[in-house]
């Protein structure tokens, strides 16, 4: 599988490193060059040589979407630091490139609500916190 | 009418200004705090603090009761996601959107999000009208209702020039509706001739634009082919 991962902070490095152990091609994109620096932590060999792509830009740049390969992507997840962006972008990758499978993550638990209601695969790690919280609460 | 306006810049405070003195009410979001109190001090109940891309935010400001929902932030992103929630969740009929980089105004198409302005294309078609080598000027474009309003000068040599409307070969779904000769306009009849340097109104279909200006302004067609 090909997983485009756009936005490169603590979870999209993390689950970009996961895929590409896992034997998926991985390209990342992120506007900060410096974000690359995540992908090597903790590594023995480089992003790139560990067959990695990287692509600096900003995820609503059409040109940056395809330099980064979205043509090809199999998967499209969107995990930039704000919400409305990554809302946008998901929607670009299903109705303009239709990627086949879209992940978006919201941290706005109502705006993730709505849009999951509206055919968009979300993922609220707000929700999920509260949730946890309510756990360790033992509250209902 | 009640318009709920999303952004208080230059552009959003101003809007809310006028259309107040226009007898409108008006909620005006803001997102930032110190903005918003300087706004708060001239427009009161008027303006509400909050992000305008919270949903509950703008159930506070009434989106429910919108006849119009404005988002004018300084974020392409945030005003297009305003006017799809608006649109679609709150199921506002009416939006207008700007858009702050004109690269962005395709995605705007492509999440149906319109009239989606542009400072750029405004400016671009200011220039258009007012550079008279450009053959063909739209006057007025109305995509979803499929129909457009062009101004073409009648240039020298054109097939059009010297003949009368009747006898002008115009594509099937266009119709000249005035003329413009002199600094006077008319409404031209079947034998009116049209005269070299007149300017020309039609309404037609989309799409016709180059069949027009062969028409009318054979040479312009280079420059005004955008």
């Amino acid at each position: 599988m090909f997983v485009l991962i756009v936005g490169a902070g603590r979870v999209g490095s993390t689950i970009a490193r996961l895929a590409l152990s896992a034997g998926h091609q991985v390209s990342v994109l992120d506007e900060d060059p410096l974000s690359h620096e995540r992908l090597d932590e903790g590594q023995s060999t480089s992003w790139e040589d560990a067959g990695g792509r990287f692509t600096v830009g900003h995820a609503i740049e059409i040109e940056a979407l395809e330099e980064a390969g979205i043509d090809d992507a199999d998967v499209f997840i969107a995990s930039t630091d704000g919400d409305n962006t990554n809302l946008v972008i998901a929607q670009i990758a299903q109705r303009k490139f239709e990627v086949e499978r879209v992940i978006v993550r919201v941290m706005d638990p109502a705006r993730a609500t709505w849009y999951s209601q509206q055919g968009l695969h979300t993922i609220c790690p707000t929700s999920a916190a509260i949730g946890e919280f309510k756990a360790a609460l033992e509250i209902a | 009418m009640y318009v709920v306006v999303a952004g208080a810049g230059k552009v959003g405070w101003n809007l809310a200004r006028e259309l107040i003195g226009k007898g409108h009410e008006v909620t005006l979001l803001e997102n930032n705090r110190r903005r918003y109190l300087t706004i708060e001090e001239e427009l009161e109940h008027s303006v509400q603090y909050g992000d305008a891309s919270e949903l509950w935010v703008l159930e506070r400001a009434g989106i429910q009761r919108a006849d119009l929902v404005i988002a004018v932030t300084g974020d392409d992103e945030d005003n297009l996601l305003i006017c799809q929630i608006a649109r679609e969740k709150y199921l506002c009929e009416r939006i207008i959107a700007r858009v702050n980089n004109p690269r962005n105004v395709q995605w705007f198409d492509l999440l149906g999000i319109k009239p989606a302005v542009s400072a750029t294309d405004l400016i671009l078609r200011l220039i258009e009208h007012e550079v008279p080598s450009y053959g063909l000027v739209h006057l007025l474009d109305l995509p979803a209702e499929q129909l457009e309003i062009i101004e073409v000068e009648v240039t020298t040599g054109a097939p059009a020039a010297g003949k009368s409307v009747e006898q002008i070969d115009l594509p099937e779904g266009s119709l000249i509706i005035s003329v413009l000769r002199g600094g006077k306009g008319f409404v031209p009849k079947a034998d009116t001739v049209v005269e070299m340097g007149d300017e020309v109104l039609l309404v037609l279909d989309p799409g016709l634009e180059e069949a027009i200006t062969k028409q009318f302004a054979p040479d312009g067609l280079g420059e005004s082919a955008n």
